[in-house]
């Protein structure tokens, strides 16, 4: 674990980067991480990133099935937005820990 | 000196060559996992693996319940070969698995090659089993992308980093 000033606010990241505490999360946050990934977030990216967020607050599995299945996006519009591995990517930009599901 | 550096996985090549459900779906969770992880993905369906891509049958896939050693019965007791041979019970074994498999977001067969191909991943089918079985290109569910020799198959396996498995 280590500790990491992004958008001015101190977080708390493990060691693959993904943050602690995910009350901490702001939108600065998730704008700052993304662009470390190569990402600059529109609004459809926070349309997704809310989507995931209240799914990890209503303690629900991530799968790409399911993001594809949400009405905001669908899978492959999920890959264009967040590409190389979407669901790796979204959930360390939304400030949510790394998904465990295998699909 | 010795070459300690590590070349991390780029592109994997599945092939697939049996018809049941769990050599079908270790196809595709591994291919479709290989999308989500951002690798070039190839998923190559040969002899009875074809099943898995034809309109007519890939919904519709089996287990088999004799010849089976890790069957069980729902309990956990074991499961007898002779009871796997009666009739219908290797279909509704299958439902029962396909419904199981649903339950914990496993989507079905076509479904999945659309989740895999909208990762970008590529599927072919092989042309040698697709003149065995008399199989046209009509005959395929629409993901895939073409019927392909094995040499095709070697052409797209260039590159460090490139990974063949065979399920």
């Amino acid at each position: 674990m280590s500790t990491k000033t992004i958008a001015g606010v101190e977080v708390n990241l493990n060691d693959e980067g993904y943050m602690e505490d995910a009350s901490q999360w702001t939108k600065e946050i998730g704008t700052e991480i993304a662009n470390e990934e190569g990402i600059e977030l529109t609004e459809k990216h926070f349309e997704v990133i809310e989507f995931i967020r209240n799914k990890v607050a209503a303690g629900e599995g991530l799968t790409i099935r399911g993001i594809g299945k949400s009405g905001v996006v669908n899978a492959k519009e999920f890959y264009g937005l967040f590409p190389g591995a979407p669901l790796k990517k979204a959930t360390k930009i939304s400030g949510v820990p790394k998904p465990t599901s295998c699909i | 000196m010795e070459n300690t550096e590590k070349v991390p996985l780029k592109k994997i090549l599945l092939i697939c060559s049996k018809a049941s459900i769990e050599d079908v779906y270790a196809a595709l969770v591994m291919g479709n996992g290989a999308v989500m992880e951002g690798i070039e993905t190839k998923l190559f369906f040969t002899f009875f693996g074809l099943d898995a891509i034809t309109k007519k049958t890939m919904t519709k896939l089996h287990t088999a319940t004799t010849g089976n050693p890790g069957m069980r019965m729902p309990g956990g007791l074991p499961f007898p070969t002779m009871l796997g041979g009666l009739p219908g019970v290797e279909a509704g074994v299958s439902a029962m698995m396909r419904k199981q498999m649903d339950a914990l977001d496993i989507p079905p067969v076509d479904e999945f090659l659309e989740l895999i191909t909208a990762g970008g991943g590529e599927i072919y089918a092989c042309k040698l089993a697709m003149d065995m079985f008399k199989l046209t290109k009509e005959d395929l569910h629409e993901e895939v992308s073409a019927v392909i020799t094995v040499g095709d198959l070697y052409e797209m396996c260039d590159g460090p980093g490139t990974q063949i498995v065979f399920t």
